[in-house]
């Protein structure tokens, strides 16, 4: 039987659908609207079989789709998902119907490029998840840059010049060196970029601690990891909502997910000797960046920072090298990407009303508009780690996990949940609570339909993940067996 | 007798080309100023015409003139390749020209003959032979940039651009009289047999190696030959500024692969030495001086300096698939250079060049058609994919990789992120930025669609660039 190619259509319905809305034009925002819409939906239709039929019994790649691309450096156009990214081609599929409903009316400039940007970008987010040819994954992995840089620059805050730029050169200094790796690997491999080939082949310890270093600038950065963070805070400030959500939901997984598909099972003894520069950064990075948080005084850079430190959980899982760790991890990659895309669209929300991000401008929202109130405070008590929500799960395991590495590494992560509460419900209680402020949050209106239908189902995956987590599990114990099975074992010559 | 006969069918195109050229000349003198689109379409059939010719000896493989001539795959691919740039040349200048009283006679006369040097210099097999197709080239050129008498600026370019093109035709007379001492012959092949034979430890034989490089370099505006890169580039007629990136760059490369690797590959290892040096000083000057400037041409001409630079990494590695890497690099750059020089003629209108950056600001409210198009361009320039520069970037540093020089490419991407940060600054005036002025974007139909092609180009060869690198390889593979 002739199977479909989701991943393709998954890949390239976005793109195609975004040249559709540039073509419709400026004039006519209701139909790119729909389109848009129709376009997103369905893609998130099309990545659905990618759940239902996936064989959880495997660490195999499937749906795979392969053929030559461009025969005379080796390079094929190869697809396929594990369980490792299956998860995250969903995340892109879901959130970006999100995004399309949120930004239905709060865009009024160039509304067809707007969409358009985001369609491709759907649609090279999934191609970074699913590429299995480095070259392929390298192509997505850049051009998501673009769409974005247009993003931030088009649709931005005042300021967004200096972020975009900056956010542009970091992102992109951080892969090229990246790129130099991959084609050394290339000839190692024997004149062949194949993903799968890279993570069998052997590789001396010199080559392997250079290309590791390669690969950390490309992934930290992305990430990002402290030091190299500071370029998230700016881009998100000036970042429209839409934009801060994808960033945040999607594009940070990437740098992650880079790690899990290139550095850990291609270099396996780097990874191992240096697993301490990650952990050690990691730390650092959930009690310093949680610090940073607490004195912010701009939401959106209060959950741009929360995000970093999340982000340094997520790294911490994954160099643990046990089960509960790395699981842990990608768990947390998934439940940050529907808590931090909730986070960024309440401060939308406000933003929308009062055109401050301020948390000084703020105070007794609940009493204008309670519905949201009450949202807000389920996805404040998520990125706290409240058990019985998504965010407590990710971040029980790997404490969990680094409890079996070594109890200080358990205590220092676990003080992720203080600075966590600390931030976000000081923020929370300082924008909700209290005495309404002035006479705008008085006059402020409750969140309307879309809104609210965006918020509730992040909320029900909040939830349902917290309280039940086995089938956001279940699909990944192969793989990352699998993956761990990789790190342990030596691939320099004897 | 049947030889020669064969060695004037070989050398058909040329002929063609010289024989119309006259002919323009001459035809041109009877024409009205209102009827000078006649000549145009004559000098654009004359390159088809060309074409056809060329095409036709698709399968003649020979040399010519007792070895002064030769024709092989590589000299039918440069050749095709320079008639469809200066084809897309004429195109992007008719209007340009028009505006400003330069569309006359002697512009399209000046290129044809310049495009017969370039086929002259594609197909020497004698050093006579690629010198006379350079003089002829680079004539041309200097009259080309003085074309506009009354411009004080196109002028002193025109000077200066002379004095120190005369001054690298003597370096690369020097070493080619060097040369002749050397192996006691002019015959390209001949030279390669003798050198092969003495070695590439002969002092004089470096000594000559060093003055051909110099005048390589120079043709190709390479650190530290690029001075007059910029002033020439900024200082000529824009529709002159296209031309000068377009089909010498094609001829320089071509005069680089005679020279070099049929005539002195046993030297490979000192001119690769040298390339090196000059592809990290032109990597370095190109990408860092571009940042400071405000005047697009300038700009251009910049990144064009450090586009050499990455073109001569591909001919470090020396091999088939390095050589093949550097021609897909030229005819890229030519590709992409061309794009950008012809966006600044069609936002100019009479009296006004839109050459400073600043001109750029807000295209994409006055016409978002074109400000996507430029913005595929300058990506491309910087190298992100799914462009065609990207792979472009990524066949040199293969090579540079496969050569063992991984510190060499490094140097290279990560000054090619500096070279990013100006690059995206004429996107971000084209798009962040609010237009100065609400006039509209002129209409040109004839220019806005060949740019539009010139730019979907660069986006579909960088989703399936597979065509191009496979000729590029065809082009190459007589020679290595």
């Amino acid at each position: 039987m002739q199977e479909l190619p989701i991943l393709s259509l998954a890949i390239w319905l976005p793109i195609l659908t975004g040249i559709l809305t540039l073509l419709a034009g400026e004039g006519r925002p209701q139909l790119v609207r729909w389109i848009a819409l129709l376009g997103t939906v369905l893609t998130f239709v099309i990545t659905l079989p990618l759940y239902s039929q996936f064989d959880a019994s495997t660490a195999a790649m499937q749906f795979v789709e392969k053929k030559p691309w461009i025969a005379l450096f080796n390079i094929n156009y190869h697809l396929g998902v594990d369980g490792l990214s299956l998860w995250f081609v969903l995340l892109t599929s879901f959130i970006s119907v999100l995004v399309v409903v949120t930004s239905w009316s709060n865009v009024s400039r160039k509304l067809a490029q707007y969409m358009a940007a985001f369609l491709i970008m759907e649609g090279l987010m999934i191609g970074v998840f699913s590429a299995l040819d480095a070259i392929l994954f390298y192509i997505f992995f850049e051009a998501m840059l673009i769409p974005m840089f247009l993003i931030i620059g088009v649709w931005g805050g005042p300021n967004r010049v200096y972020a975009t730029i900056k956010f542009f050169l970091y992102t992109f200094l951080g892969s090229v060196p990246m790129l130099v790796a991959l084609l050394y690997m290339y000839f190692q491999a024997g004149q062949s970029f194949d993903i799968l080939t890279f993570q069998d082949m052997a590789i001396g310890m010199t080559a392997q601690t250079l290309i590791w270093f390669a690969f950390l600038l490309a992934f930290s950065i992305k990430i990002p990891m402290w030091p190299v963070h500071t370029w998230l805070p700016d881009a998100h400030v000036e970042a429209p909502t839409a934009g801060s959500v994808v960033l945040a939901a999607i594009m940070l997984k990437i740098g992650a997910y880079g790690f899990l598909r290139f550095s850990m099972p291609m270099l396996p003894d780097a990874t191992r000797e240096l697993a301490w520069l990650m952990i050690a950064l990691s730390l650092i990075a959930v009690v310093y960046i949680g610090l940073v948080a607490i004195v912010q005084e701009d939401m959106k850079k209060l959950i741009a920072y929360s995000s970093i430190s999340h982000m340094g959980f997520v790294t911490l899982g994954l160099y643990l090298f046990n089960k509960a760790g790395m699981e842990g991890a990608i768990i947390q990659m998934i439940s940050h990407g529907f808590i931090s895309a909730a986070m960024f669209l309440c401060v939308g929300v406000l933003y929308d009303r009062m055109h401050t991000r301020l948390i000084s401008r703020y105070g007794g929202v609940a009493n204008s508009m309670p519905v949201f109130a009450s949202l807000m405070l389920l996805f404040s008590m998520a990125n706290a780690g409240l058990p019985g929500t998504s965010g407590f799960v990710g971040e029980f395991m790997v404490i969990l996990g680094s409890y079996q590495v070594n109890p200080w590494f358990a205590i220092a992560a676990a003080t992720t949940l203080i600075w966590g509460a600390g931030y976000t419900l000081w923020m929370y209680k300082r924008v909700i609570f209290g005495p309404v402020a002035n006479e705008e949050v008085a006059q402020l209106k409750e969140a309307n339909g879309r809104e609210i239908f965006a918020l509730l189902t992040l909320a029900a995956f909040t939830l349902l993940m917290g309280l039940w987590p086995a089938p956001f599990q279940e699909v990944m114990h192969a793989s990352v067996d699998h993956l761990l099975g990789q790190v342990a074992v030596s691939k320099v010559l004897p | 007798m049947g030889s020669t006969m064969s060695s004037w069918m070989l050398i058909a195109p040329e002929l063609f080309v010289t024989a119309m050229a006259c002919a323009i000349l001459i035809f041109d003198l009877f024409l009205k100023d209102d009827q000078r689109d006649l000549t145009y379409l004559l000098s654009q059939v004359t390159l088809l015409g060309a074409s056809l010719l060329t095409v036709r000896l698709a399968g003649e493989s020979n040399v010519a003139f007792e070895g002064m001539f030769v024709l092989d795959n590589f000299a039918k691919v440069m050749k095709l390749f320079i008639y469809l740039t200066v084809f897309a040349v004429f195109a992007y200048s008719r209007r340009y020209l028009m505006e400003r009283g330069l569309y006359r006679g002697e512009y399209f006369v000046l290129v044809l003959f310049a495009v017969v040097g370039t086929m002259i210099m594609v197909s020497a097999g004698n050093l006579l032979t690629i010198y006379l197709g350079l003089e002829l080239l680079a004539l041309c050129q200097y009259a080309l940039v003085g074309l506009q008498r009354d411009n004080g600026t196109a002028t002193e370019a025109a000077l200066k651009y002379f004095i120190l093109g005369a001054l690298a035709s003597g370096m690369l007379l020097y070493g080619m009289s060097l040369l002749y001492g050397v192996a006691g012959t002019l015959d390209i092949a001949g030279i390669g047999n003798v050198v092969t034979s003495i070695g590439a430890n002969d002092k004089v034989l470096i000594f000559a190696l060093v003055f051909v490089m110099v005048g390589i370099a120079f043709k190709f505006g390479a650190a530290p030959f690029h001075m007059w890169v910029p002033d020439v580039y900024q200082g000529a007629p824009t529709a002159i500024t296209l031309f000068l990136s377009t089909a010498p760059k094609l001829a320089a490369f071509a005069m680089a692969i005679r020279l070099l690797v049929e005539g002195l590959s046993a030297t490979a290892g000192a001119w690769e030495d040298m390339f090196i040096v000059m592809a990290m000083l032109s990597i370095l000057v190109g990408n860092v001086v571009a940042i400071a400037q405000t005047n697009l041409k300038r700009m251009l001409a910049y990144s064009a300096i450090s586009h050499v630079g990455f073109l001569f990494l591909g001919l470090v590695g020396g091999n088939l698939n390095g050589l093949s890497s550097a021609l897909f690099y030229t005819v890229t750059y030519v590709l992409m250079g061309m794009g950008g020089f012809a966006m600044i003629m069609l936002l100019s209108r009479a009296g006004f060049e839109a050459e400073e950056i600043s001109d750029f600001k807000g295209l994409n409210q006055r016409h978002p058609w074109y400000a996507g198009m430029m913005m595929i361009l300058m990506f491309s320039m910087a190298g992100v994919p799914p462009t065609v520069g990207f792979y472009a970037k990524l066949a040199v540093l293969q090579t540079v990789v496969q050569a063992g020089h991984v510190w060499l490419a490094i140097f290279a991407v990560i000054l090619s992120v500096v070279g990013a940060f100006y690059y995206l600054r004429v996107v971000k005036v084209m798009y962040f930025d609010a237009p100065e002025t609400a006039e509209p974007v002129p209409s040109d139909s004839l220019v806005g669609g060949v740019v539009t092609l010139n730019s979907l180009a660069v986006l579909v060869l960088g989703l399936s660039p597979g065509a191009l690198m496979s000729i590029c390889v065809y082009a190459m593979q007589g020679l290595v």
